[in-house]
């Protein structure tokens, strides 16, 4: 007499459903977030006020004017042709590795905060591979860089799972704090006269080999520089994505991150998989650099890019820490970026709106209670979530 | 007189449940009524209801012969009725007047706390219903069965007499079960009301007056204890026959697949826990261990599954030697473990059910090919333990947190023995599950042993015990108190033993 109901199949429906509901907020928070940035425009602008000195009417004419050209010129900036559309995909190139390191650890239970500092150490290794190795062909050069930049983020990262390993040390505390030697180990490395700065008075690294180039996809028009790193990006994802879901090593990392006491309990060895998730981690964090180092600009300056390891954090919670989710949300950020600095060349709107809208998007992914409420969406079922990081020294 | 609570047509629905259908129910002045059912058949709901938690659908409640509404427990309490939940709410750091105090504090002089008054009362009222709680212990040294009287003594405090306990002996050890008796006597004896929420048939029995049996959200009979037993209660309460006692053959106990010599093992605290002792246990033998919650039981399973460091002495299984062994290398051995908190250590609650059936077999052929897991093999164990285990889902890929307690449990045996295992370490393997459940998992432990492996059973319920083991470890204080042959124990020796008596231990255990 048990219950014989129709088995359920893990079949296209049940994850369209999931999706349905993850895809949901997000998109919801971007919707928002356009229209509160819409709104911020207009107080922001003094053509509007004035006009509604004049009348309301007037006001609320002059107002759809402001936006209209203002989101016209963003929309234009992320997709409008085909210079803005492939500097959208080059945006979010980085965005990607950096989002999958950041969701990995995630998956993992482990909050990698040091994305950003992993990125610096994979820039260095990376570049230096990249110049001081010369007369080797391209298909040898090419992936010896990139190793060396996944390498030198490993790791810096893997420092940290291996002290959280053996002493329980939290690895929030430790990513920040190797940040900070990230970023001073970079500025004595390519300050001016420092072991890996160019000759000269430019606090630069010299230029690495043109056989460490990621090829660019149109060679004859130097200013697209859409190159192959997003292809390698979506692949790493597809990568993760078996890794994570579909191997041993995969199941382990995500039964430490959900229950590392079941995890003791069948076997798993939790120190091993922490130190594994960190380095995997770091790893996709430092590859990250590659994409801006071997495929936009071929050196490393002293200032080199900022912001990418809270950015990380934000499109791992975006992409719900699922590599496909991480994809979408990168594309998003290279659109919301590359819209923004046309919006600010051609509508003259600050460049500091796109900061304000990521920042919504995040508070209203992060407290989704929010969208629910603004929407009356229905709560999720238990069990879906993701523990995105415990306590202090649980091993 | 008109009765003291009353309630009429009860019905509340929630989205795909009918959680109660018209229920009625009448309790007298100085009476109490027992509310029995398996987990999920109504019993938290009805009571949620009744102190202002929810808002039924349809239905009445009259208290003293006056219709009320109640729309949240401080209505209830303001018509004199409280709730002891079965997890208790009390601030472990404050002592127990403040514990008392909380939510109602008394002030003196505007802005202190009148912590004297409050003593006062607290004290009165534990001496006139035999309470023997002082006001000013902290509640986090008390030991549960006191504690579970300060959660009373903020009832009385309340002026609550319609008392209602929610499965208030599933965290008491059986001396306390007996002191818990004795106190809701004297409650009664001096006016109170109580109703008492419990799928444990023999309690039910010894401490009501009237017992309703709840089933899938109906009233399904009411019962007089002097005119019925527990095997007429199990049936009304599961549906059909319950088989109380578990049928088995007397056992055929052949090499032995666990000897312990000399085990020392820390608990948590740094404390020596388990103080040195050793045992045998044999293939087609089922050992069980008795003993109060606390006396080393959960340190000894942990150190036997290689989750807890041995500090001396030798684990064998299976001849090997597996002392210092990863949790990993015991499991290999032939070992499989039903963990005491089975949602913590024995299942990963985000994941799908076929996704925890290979918890410990994950990397091992058929399920993985080297690196890579393979999902038609995964899919096709689950479906086979799902059926032949009888874990009641709508699919193989529900999330295990989704499922009732019984469900759960049933996934952990089905996982832990569907495997060729030489011993099995069953550790509360019934703890909070519903009668059903509970006569499946024993008949499985039985026919695993009749198979052939050594079964430990560690439980803090003697009659389980009692009524599947072929032998009796006594634990007491971290020290084995007597090994007793099932044929010659009888429940006041054990208990006694359980209670750390040692000369009757001697002459059991000679």
């Amino acid at each position: 007499m048990s219950a014989q109901q129709p088995q359920a199949k893990r079949s296209w429906a049940a994850p369209l459903k999931v999706i349905g509901r993850s895809v949901a907020v997000p998109l919801l928070a971007v919707i928002t977030a356009l229209l509160i940035g819409a709104l911020l425009i207009v107080i922001t602008d003094t053509t509007v006020i004035t006009a509604f000195g004049e009348s309301v009417g007037q006001g609320f004419k002059r107002a759809w004017e402001v936006i209209s050209v203002a989101y016209g010129a963003f929309f234009f900036g992320a997709f409008g042709d085909l210079y803005h559309f492939t500097e959208t995909l080059r945006i979010a190139t980085p965005y990607i590795f950096a989002g999958l390191a950041v969701a990995v650890g995630f998956q993992g239970g482990l909050f990698n905060v040091g994305a950003e500092g992993q990125y610096f150490i994979g820039g260095l290794t990376c570049v230096y591979v990249g110049y001081s190795i010369t007369g080797l062909p391209w298909f040898i050069h090419l992936p010896l860089a990139l190793l060396a930049g996944a390498a030198g983020g490993a790791i810096w990262a893997g420092i940290v799972g291996l002290l959280k390993a053996k002493t329980g040390a939290h690895e929030v505390i430790n990513t920040i704090m190797m940040n900070y030697i990230a970023y001073r180990l970079a500025e004595f490395m390519l300050d001016v006269g420092g072991p890996m700065a160019r000759p000269g008075y430019r606090p630069v690294s010299p230029e690495i080999q043109p056989s460490a180039y990621l090829p660019q996809f149109f060679p004859s028009q130097p200013t697209i520089r859409f190159n192959v790193g997003f292809f390698i990006a979506l692949a790493a994802a597809a990568l993760i994505w078996w890794l994570l879901f579909k191997t041993t090593l995969g199941y382990e990392i995500r039964t430490v991150g959900q229950n590392p006491r079941a995890a003791r309990y069948a076997g798993i060895s939790v120190p091993r998989t922490i130190f594994i998730t960190m380095a995997l981690s770091g790893a996709l964090a430092g590859l990250a650099a590659p994409m801006d180092i071997l495929g936009v600009i071929h050196f490393m300056p002293n200032a080199f890019a900022a912001g990418y390891g809270f950015d990380a954090i934000a499109l791992a919670l975006l992409g719900n820490s699922h590599p496909a989710g991480v994809v979408v949300a990168s594309l998003l950020f290279g659109a919301l970026r590359a819209g923004a600095s046309n919006m600010q060349g051609v509508a003259k709107i600050p460049i500091d709106i796109t900061s304000i809208l990521q920042g919504l998007i995040i508070v209203f992914i992060a407290a989704p209670a929010i969208i629910r409420a603004l929407y009356r969406l229905r709560t999720p079922e238990e069990g879906e979530g993701l523990i995105t990081t415990r306590g202090w020294g649980q091993v | 007189m008109p009765p003291v609570l009353e309630l009429k047509g009860i019905t509340k629905h929630f989205p795909g449940v009918l959680a109660n259908d018209h229920i009625d129910l009448t309790l007298n002045e100085g009476e109490v009524l027992a509310l029995l059912g398996e987990n999920g058949a109504g019993k938290s709901t009805l009571m949620n209801v009744l102190y202002g938690l929810y808002a039924p659908d349809e239905g009445e409640i009259w208290v003293r012969g006056k219709k009320v509404e109640i729309h949240s427990p401080n209505d209830a309490i303001a018509l004199g009725i409280g709730m002891v939940h079965q997890h208790f709410m009390l601030v472990p750091v404050l002592t127990v007047t403040e514990n008392v105090m909380l939510g109602m504090e008394s002030i003196k002089n505007g802005i202190f706390l009148d912590r004297e008054s409050a003593a006062k009362r607290v004290r009165e009222i534990s001496e006139r219903y035999h309470l023997e709680l002082n006001p000013d212990d902290l509640v986090g040294n008390l030991p549960v069965g006191l504690q579970q009287r300060v959660e009373i003594i903020k009832l009385l405090y309340r002026k609550a007499d319609i008392l209602i306990f929610d499965e208030p002996t599933a965290v008491l050890t059986p001396q306390e079960v007996e002191g818990f008796f004795e106190m809701v006597r004297t409650l009664i004896a001096q006016g109170k009301s109580v109703i008492f929420i419990s799928h444990k048939l023999k309690e039910v029995l010894a401490l009501s007056n009237q017992i309703a049996v709840l089933r899938r959200g109906q009233l399904v009979g009411m019962a007089d204890p002097h005119q019925t037993d527990e095997r007429h209660l199990a049936s009304l309460m599961v549906g059909r026959e319950v088989i109380l006692t578990v049928p088995k053959e007397p056992a055929q106990p052949q090499e032995v697949v666990l000897a312990v010599e000399g085990l020392k093992v820390m608990g948590d605290r740094g404390e020596m826990a388990v103080k040195g002792i050793g045992f045998d246990i044999r293939a087609g033998e089922i050992v069980g261990v008795a003993g109060v919650q606390g006396n080393g039981q959960t340190e000894l399973v942990e150190a036997l599954t290689g989750l807890r460091r041995v500090v001396d002495g030798v684990i064998t299984v299976v001849g090997a030697n597996v002392t210092h062994a990863t949790p990993r290398l015991i499991t290999e051995t032939g070992t499989a473990h039903i963990p005491e908190d089975r949602q913590r250590d024995g299942l990963v609650l985000g994941y799908p059910i076929a996704d925890n059936l290979i918890l410990n077999t994950y990397y091992l052929p058929p399920v993985a090919k080297g690196l890579a897991l393979q999902e038609p093999a995964i899919r096709e164990r689950a479906e086979r333990l799902v059926k032949e285990y009888d874990v009641r889902t709508p699919s193989i890929f529900t999330h295990v947190g989704n499922l009732s307690g019984g469900n759960q449990q049933k996934v952990i045996v089905a996982r832990e023995l569907s495997r060729d295992v030489k011993l099995v370490i069953a550790s509360q393997p019934t703890r909070g599950l519903d009668v059903g459940s509970i006569e499946y998992i024993h008949s499985q432990l039985v026919q695993k042993r009749d198979q052939g492996a050594g079964v430990l059973l560690v439980s803090a319920e003697l009659d389980e015990v009692l009524s599947l083991a072929d032998r009796v470890i006594v634990m007491f204080d971290g020290r084995i108190m007597g090994i007793v042959p099932i044929a010659t124990a009888t429940k006041e020796e054990i208990g006694l033993l359980m209670a750390g008596v040692h000369a009757l231990a001697q002459e059991a255990a000679g």
